[in-house]
């Protein structure tokens, strides 16, 4: 799960079993479904109904609601969709009962949201709501916010000191390059996963959400940018044997600036791949720690903290629901890995001619 | 070797350097890549240097520009450069040089260029590097040096990227990038190696009038003793790390005196001589780490004799700005 970039540096090294241009379609998904939860997530008080904290304490466990299309006679009095209103009839079993009579009108656009209750007093789970009454599909839009940045901080991160130190190691060598690199294979040498609940264990709990999210990107990225360090250490390493480097020594440019002109450029295709495909990690990662609790705290949430709930049988069996944050997450990882793939063939220079 | 005087004039030539060795670091043992190589390169003039793959040319040139790989030792010699301890300057004040007064092309023009610019921004940042330019300054001054190499259309071809080009134009733009500055020295590795013998002619015609407009000095690298014969003032051959004869250029293709020379002129085609066959000179050249005892040619030349491997000949004086390190050269002193 927490592999530093392990798996990746494999993949991005073998250039058989290229997908097949029926493939493709799969990228351009990908691309749209990761735009879609994206801008989700960037406007997720405007898109949730309710914010992640609020309780509606009447309602806990309810399952979700089914959106109906009203009349198109009833669109202008009472808006185009509307749900029944739910009752719990088992306070003990969690029962509710569908009140198929009545009709909670829902408007688009109404108090600030993309979708609302007419009536302020009247709620909406269209996919139910957890143990203490809280909108489930809130708190999944605005978990998106956590779990979908985790990734891409976090690669900006890792991938940020992984590129500084490999092009350092590899450009410059020598001493250097065995110091960097010996600092690498400890790092990679830890157990990752143990070492970050270690690590995570630590966080003092009296720390603000936004300073636990920020901590758990640093600790993750401390862990994993070794793996991307050594890949583009070896990169670096050969490009700084091309000609057009040596020319560039020739003419007089120094380290720094050959560095940065020269070698990074040319490490690039291999870094949008790697980060593309090691986002996904990332998210894991978020997930697996705030699942266990060392992650995001309540009342924030990111989909790890929502899957919580889900960890027993007994409560997936009632309310299946509550599956919703894992499905999430195995569509976005899954998009990214598509992405991913698809980037790689495009930017092999060895990629056959393409139509 | 040092009996070797050889300066044109009473002034400094623009490089010198005396008895350079180089050693290499490898697995197998300490490689001496070049062994007490002398030359001198006048103002405006062109030397050529010439010998088979390995025989230490590339590693000379590089050494002058101090941009021997890490691996690489200077062990012995120096190497005096426009009144500059080459040898002795720290890497920031090499870097004041490399590209400035002293400017290099390389054999490859095809991987010479970074893909990934235009060759344009490549020319340009060439001029950065020395000159504090504006960035369209920089870009107006590449055009006009690409105009100067006789790039065709220059401000097209300026936003060009490397794979659009074809080799030779890659290799003008190469030579726009090592002229940015007006250095005084340009070293060019095997630049006509890569390319077509058509296009070959017009870069060599190209470096001539440029040496000539700038009043550059020329030192030309190859293997192709018909590149040294049209464009070097003087030539020197190196086998196994070593100067085996250092001769006028004229006087070389005239008489050549060492049996090497002699060989390498026989193993070229020759248009007058409608010979069937060429003449390869036999065997190969010795593994530097297990180097034969006496002179290094003795294995491959018709004329070695018994003293050939007991003694090694020194570089010796057989004629003004003529010396050979043979023990039986084929011109006799004083007879150049």
């Amino acid at each position: 799960m927490i592999e530093p970039g392990g798996g990746i540096e494999g993949e991005l090294l073998s250039t058989t079993g290229r997908p097949s241009r029926r493939w493709r379609w799969r990228a351009g998904l990908s691309g749209f479904v990761l735009l879609f939860l994206y801008a989700t997530a960037a406007l997720a008080p405007w898109i949730a109904p309710y914010q992640p904290g609020e309780q509606f304490r009447r309602s806990p466990n309810a399952p979700p609601m089914r959106l109906h299309v009203a009349a198109p006679s009833a669109w202008l009095a009472q808006g185009v969709l509307f749900v029944h209103p739910q009752r719990m009839v088992d306070s003990l079993r969690r029962r509710y009962e569908i009140d198929t009579t009545a009709r909670v009108p829902l408007r688009f656009f109404a108090r600030g949201h993309l979708l609302a209750t007419a009536d302020p007093k009247e709620h909406f789970f269209v996919l139910g709501s957890d143990a203490l009454g809280r909108d489930l599909f809130s708190r999944l839009v605005y978990g998106a916010r956590i779990s979908l940045s985790v990734g891409v901080v976090g690669v900006l991160i890792s991938l940020g000191v992984g590129t500084l130190v490999g092009v350092v190691a590899g450009y410059v060598g020598g001493r250097t390059d065995d110091v960097l690199m010996r600092l690498c294979e400890v790092m990679m040498a830890l157990p990752a996963f143990y070492f970050l609940l270690a690590l995570a264990a630590v966080i003092p709990p009296g720390l603000s959400s936004a300073q636990t999210f920020a901590l758990i990107v640093v600790l993750m990225s401390f862990i994993r940018w070794a793996g991307f360090a050594r890949v583009i250490r070896g990169m670096a390493a050969s490009i700084r044997e091309l000609e057009y480097v040596q020319a560039a020594q020739a003419l007089g440019a120094g380290r720094a600036r050959t560095i940065v002109r020269h070698v990074v450029p040319a490490t690039l295709g291999y870094t949008i791949v790697a980060a593309t495909l090691a986002i996904p990690g990332f998210i894991l990662g978020e997930s697996a720690l705030s699942l266990l609790g060392l992650g995001i705290q309540e009342p924030s949430t990111s989909w790890g903290s929502l899957l919580k709930d889900a960890n027993n049988l007994a409560n997936l069996d009632k309310y299946p629901w509550i599956l919703a944050p894992g499905v999430c997450i195995a569509v976005t990882t899954m998009a990214f890995n598509f992405l991913g793939d698809q980037l790689r063939d495009r930017l092999d220079p060895r990629a056959e001619t393409r139509s | 070797m040092t009996a070797v005087t050889q300066a044109p004039s009473g002034a400094e030539p623009l490089l010198a350097v005396r008895d350079l060795v180089v050693e290499f670091e490898t697995p197998r043992g300490t490689v001496r890549a070049v062994d007490g190589v002398s030359l001198t390169l006048a103002h405006g003039a062109t030397l050529g240097l010439v010998g088979e793959s390995g025989c230490g040319k590339s590693v000379t040139s590089l050494a002058i520009m101090r941009l021997l790989d890490s691996n690489a030792r200077i062990r012995a010699g120096s190497i005096r450069f426009e009144g500059h301890d080459v040898l002795d300057l720290d890497e920031r004040a090499m870097r004041r040089l490399r590209g400035a007064r002293m400017a290099m092309i390389f054999q490859e023009p095809s991987t010479s260029l970074n893909p990934v610019f235009t060759v344009g921004a490549q020319v340009a940042e060439a001029l950065r590097i020395h000159r504090r330019l504006s960035r369209a300054a920089a870009w107006a001054g590449a055009v006009e040096l690409m105009r100067l190499v006789e790039i065709p259309d220059a401000e097209r071809r300026a936003s060009a990227y490397p794979h659009e080009l074809s080799g030779g134009m890659k290799q003008r733009v190469m030579i726009a990038m090592a002229i940015s500055c007006e250095p005084a020295l340009l070293v060019a590795d095997e630049p006509t190696t890569a390319l077509d013998v058509t296009i070959q002619a017009q870069i060599l015609d190209l470096l001539r009038g440029l040496k000539e407009r700038l009043g550059m000095s020329l030192l030309l690298i190859t293997h192709d003793l018909g590149v040294v014969a049209a464009e070097a003032d003087e030539v020197v051959i190196m086998y196994a790390g070593r100067i085996v004869e250092r001769a006028p250029s004229r006087a070389l293709f005239a008489a050549p005196a060492h049996p090497y020379t002699q060989a390498l002129l026989a193993s070229l085609p020759r248009l007058e001589r409608r010979e069937a066959r060429l003449t390869p000179i036999p065997g190969r050249v010795p593994d530097l780490l297990e180097l034969p005892s006496g002179c290094r040619f003795r294995d491959r030349c018709p004329r070695a004799s018994e003293r050939c491997s007991r003694e090694d000949p020194a570089l010796a004086e057989i004629a003004p700005a003529r010396a050979v390190a043979c023990f039986h050269p084929l011109v006799e002193e004083g007879r150049p």
